[in-house]
């Protein structure tokens, strides 16, 4: 019965697999609808030059504020189940004997600060060429984990609140902006930002959104690796 | 004149990011206030709706195709209507619930915020790539939910409900890409025009069969529906009654624009056939599982598989050929939406008080409740009506308007699964009364609850019963857009 | 056939290997694989037909960005559910069907 399904299921998807391929080499380009020109022609009103950031900031940028939604709600999920969590250093599970671990605290010293400035740079590079806030913020996520891995940074318990000040901070200054643009330059218009002004609004929700994600994804990490130990000292 | 449309936006938004900012099991009060807020700008919306019709609301001021385009009609005004009635009770029963049982209030008023926020913008989108990123923002907040119970049973619920949902957006967003590729384009204003000019290509057939599958998964239809029950049944009370009274429908009202705003030039009559032979699966496997669960909290979870059902009855006799039998189907269909959210609303709370005041979750331990909790009793009866169909109820609205429909039509198929259908809820809900009349076991002690936890239930209860008599109102907004 | 068309087959690929995978597999980190496995075939799909007139769209390039974003989060989210059940119950699969 069972490896009759999984037959099944096998053939079903291969066929689906096939079709699909087949489609796609069939498929002709669009012809009714030209975005990419489209995106180019508005470029200069959306305040950056980066075709990519233009879409995802401003031509699209209420995807956008929803997906940072989507972000701290996966680490609201989180948050709520795990059970009790301890602030505990993960050096100290690892064991590492001294000479191994002042190579890597060496190496740790070295790369963070070259991470954070690297994060900075993506930030700003965002709005002429590849990069942004999710790059910049990613950086610094990884920052923040090689820390907890090195034993410098312990893991977060339930986050006080200046923690989760830090993880909302960046989704609220979006939501000001929205809201200020709404109220003040555009009434009645969500996320209409004007043309002169759009560089500089962008690059504020930029900079909030590198902190805040870079806080999410870490914490993503960070929350759990506490609760790690805990099962470890239980077996 | 005013605006809410961004306002009903940006502020569930808000309200999550300051409940979450107010700390764990914080936020019921800041949930509550906001909810009123939104409610007032879902009736000015509604008002507008009816006066000026349906309209287009262009984010960022670009306009479709560029940028993200929000449409609002008839049907979004009640679905937005309908989601704020139901959680503004569940609001208060869930302050009450969680005061006596704190397991799972951690972080319940962020994710209940968000999760109202999803729906508010998937409700109001017309943009299928946006539609998709507001899918995976209620999906998440939902599981998080369920999650948050935060014992073995819950967790693997979570985690299978999970991998389902995220199964079903990636087969939508699949079709989203092959959409893309075809048309240029991701606007519902600019593709619906396009499908109906253009010769449909294989690429978009398989779109639609990707987008549709991806969404019946969600919406749990039969044979999809296993792993509702689990997530349902083992979530706390509110998040139960939040998830099976409103989740599930928002991906049914998806299911419901595609098939009629998008991909009406490529529906045949033997798909619909489909969709409503499933339904009518779910209709009586659903009612005869529930009957047999001994959790009573699954006995409801189940219900919701069987009421499912009736919604996709509506796919079916929208294709007959005589106007008037396809638009009470319509009209039945959402009838029996809203109807249904009412009474399983009210089901799932006083469910979950009566569960909270037994100790256990098992239909055995129910005996005496008639006298120890009459109104909750009473208000599990009262949503039994609707689910049953019996008049005045909205559920009679909706069944009576369904199966005049299939009469008109000619289908006595769909009439017969539908009386048959009201014949085996009246069973599982009956199973549930007739324990709670026994006279209370010797030795049994319920222990008591906070009035206030009673009357939320009760009163969505009855709002449901009630909406036999307003029905009017809802099917002309509903018509209006 | 342009090398655009070639990452969407390739992408077709993926997402129905992911997509059995999500199905058919019953370790759980392994379904979580092959749901990454089925969103990178989407976004390849995604990216590759975007591109067949030899010049990056922006719009599908940004679309994948968020839903790069959102597979993260469902990653993540995903993991720590998985280990809270390995907790639980001492297995990393799903209880069989109720």
């Amino acid at each position: 019965m069972k490896n009759l399904f999984n037959a099944l299921v096998i053939v079903l998807f291969a066929v689906l697999g096939l079709t699909l391929i087949w489609v796609i080499l069939e498929l002709q380009p669009p012809t009714h609808v030209h975005l990419s020109k489209q995106v180019l022609t508005q470029l200069d009103a959306s305040g950056v030059t980066h075709p990519v950031t233009a879409v995802l900031l401003n031509f699209r940028g209420y995807d956008t504020l929803l997906e940072v939604m989507v972000l701290l709600l996966a680490l609201l999920g989180v948050l709520a189940q795990i059970g009790k969590r301890e602030q505990r250093n993960l050096s100290a599970w690892f064991r590492l004997s001294q000479p191994y671990l002042q190579v890597l605290l060496w190496l740790v010293r070295m790369i963070v600060p070259l991470m954070v400035l690297v994060a900075g740079y993506l930030l700003w590079v965002g709005g002429h060429q590849p990069g942004g806030a999710f790059q910049a913020g990613a950086v610094l996520a990884a920052a923040g984990v090689l820390l907890n891995l090195s034993g410098v940074l312990p893991s977060w318990a339930e986050p006080a609140w200046n923690l989760r000040t830090g993880l909302v901070f960046g989704l609220l200054v979006f939501l000001l902006v929205a809201a200020a643009v709404m109220v003040v330059a555009s009434p009645g218009l969500l996320l209409q930002y004007p043309p002169a002004s759009a560089g500089m609004l962008i690059l504020l929700i930029e900079m909030g959104l590198t902190l805040s994600l870079g806080l999410i994804l870490a914490g993503l990490f960070l929350f759990l690796s506490g609760d790690a130990i805990e099962d470890e000292a239980e077996k | 004149m005013f605006d809410p449309i961004p306002w009903l936006i940006l502020l569930p938004l808000a309200w999550g990011c300051l409940a979450f900012l107010a700390g764990v099991g914080r936020g019921g009060r800041l949930a509550f206030a906001g909810l009123i807020i939104q409610l007032a700008l879902t009736i000015v919306l509604a008002r507008q709706i009816a006066m000026e019709g349906a309209r287009h609301y262009a984010v960022g001021g670009w306009g479709a195709p560029l940028g993200i385009d929000l449409y609002v009609d008839g049907l979004t005004g009640v679905m937005l209507l309908l989601i704020h009635v139901v959680t503004l009770p569940l609001v208060v029963y869930a302050r009450a619930y969680f005061s006596c049982q704190a397991e799972g209030v951690g972080y319940f008023w962020p994710l209940t915020l968000f999760l109202l926020a999803a729906m508010n913008a998937l409700f109001m989108s017309a943009d299928i790539f946006n539609i998709y990123v507001t899918l995976e923002l209620l999906s998440l907040a939902a599981v998080g939910l369920v999650a948050a119970a935060g014992s073995a049973g819950p967790i693997a619920a979570a985690v299978r409900y999970l991998l389902v949902t995220l199964l079903g957006s990636g087969a939508y967003l699949m079709g989203v890409a092959l959409l893309y590729g075809t048309y240029g384009s991701v606007s519902l204003t600019v593709l619906g025009p396009l499908l109906a000019a253009t010769e449909i290509s294989a690429a978009v057939f398989l779109a639609a069969m990707l987008m549709l599958t991806g969404l019946l998964l969600k919406t749990a239809l039969f044979p999809f529906h296993f792993w509702l029950p689990p997530a349902h049944g083992s979530a706390p009370a509110p998040v139960s009654a939040l998830l099976s009274a409103l989740v599930i429908k928002a991906s049914f009202y998806l299911i419901l624009r595609l098939w009629f705003d998008l991909f009406a030039p490529l529906v045949t009559i033997p798909v619909a056939q489909l969709l409503g032979g499933l339904g009518a699966a779910a209709i009586l496997w659903g009612s005869v599982l529930a009957f047999m669960q001994v959790r009573l909290k699954m006995l409801v979870a189940y219900s919701t598989v069987a009421q499912i059902g009736y919604l996709f009855l509506l796919f079916p006799l929208m294709m007959l050929p005589i106007p008037e039998a396809a638009e009470s189907a319509l009209q039945g269909g959402m009838m029996q939406l809203v109807a249904h959210a009412l009474a399983k609303a009210a089901m799932f709370a006083a469910a979950g008080v009566m569960v909270l005041s037994a100790g256990k979750d098992d239909i055995a331990l129910l005996s005496g409740m008639s006298s120890h909790l009459p109104l909750t009793l009473f208000a599990f009866a009262l949503a039994g009506v609707t689910l049953m169909g019996l008049p005045p109820s909205g559920g009679f609205i909706a069944k009576w308007l369904l199966i005049s429909s299939a009469v008109n039509g000619g289908q006595w198929g769909w009439v017969a699964v539908m009386i048959l259908g009201g014949l085996l809820s009246a069973a599982y809900v009956f199973k549930v009364l007739c324990q709670a009349f026994l006279p209370p076991v010797a030795g049994v002690k319920f222990k008591p609850v906070r009035r206030v936890l009673e009357w939320p239930a009760f009163l969505l209860a009855l709002i449901s019963l009630l909406l036999g008599f307003r029905s009017g109102e809802i099917l002309s907004l509903l018509g209006g857009g | 056939m342009s090398s655009a068309l070639i990452y969407a087959c390739t992408g077709a690929a993926l997402f129905v290997f992911g997509v059995t995978g999500l199905i058919l597999l019953s370790h759980l980190l392994r379904k979580i694989l092959a749901f990454n496995i089925m969103g990178s075939g989407i976004f390849l799909v995604l990216v590759g037909l975007g591109q067949r007139s030899g010049t990056p769209d922006p719009i599908p390039q940004a679309m994948v960005l968020t839903g790069i974003v959102v597979a993260v989060a469902a990653t993540g989210l995903a993991l720590a559910l998985v280990r809270r059940l390995l907790h639980f119950t001492g297995e990393i699969r799903l209880p069989e069907e109720p």
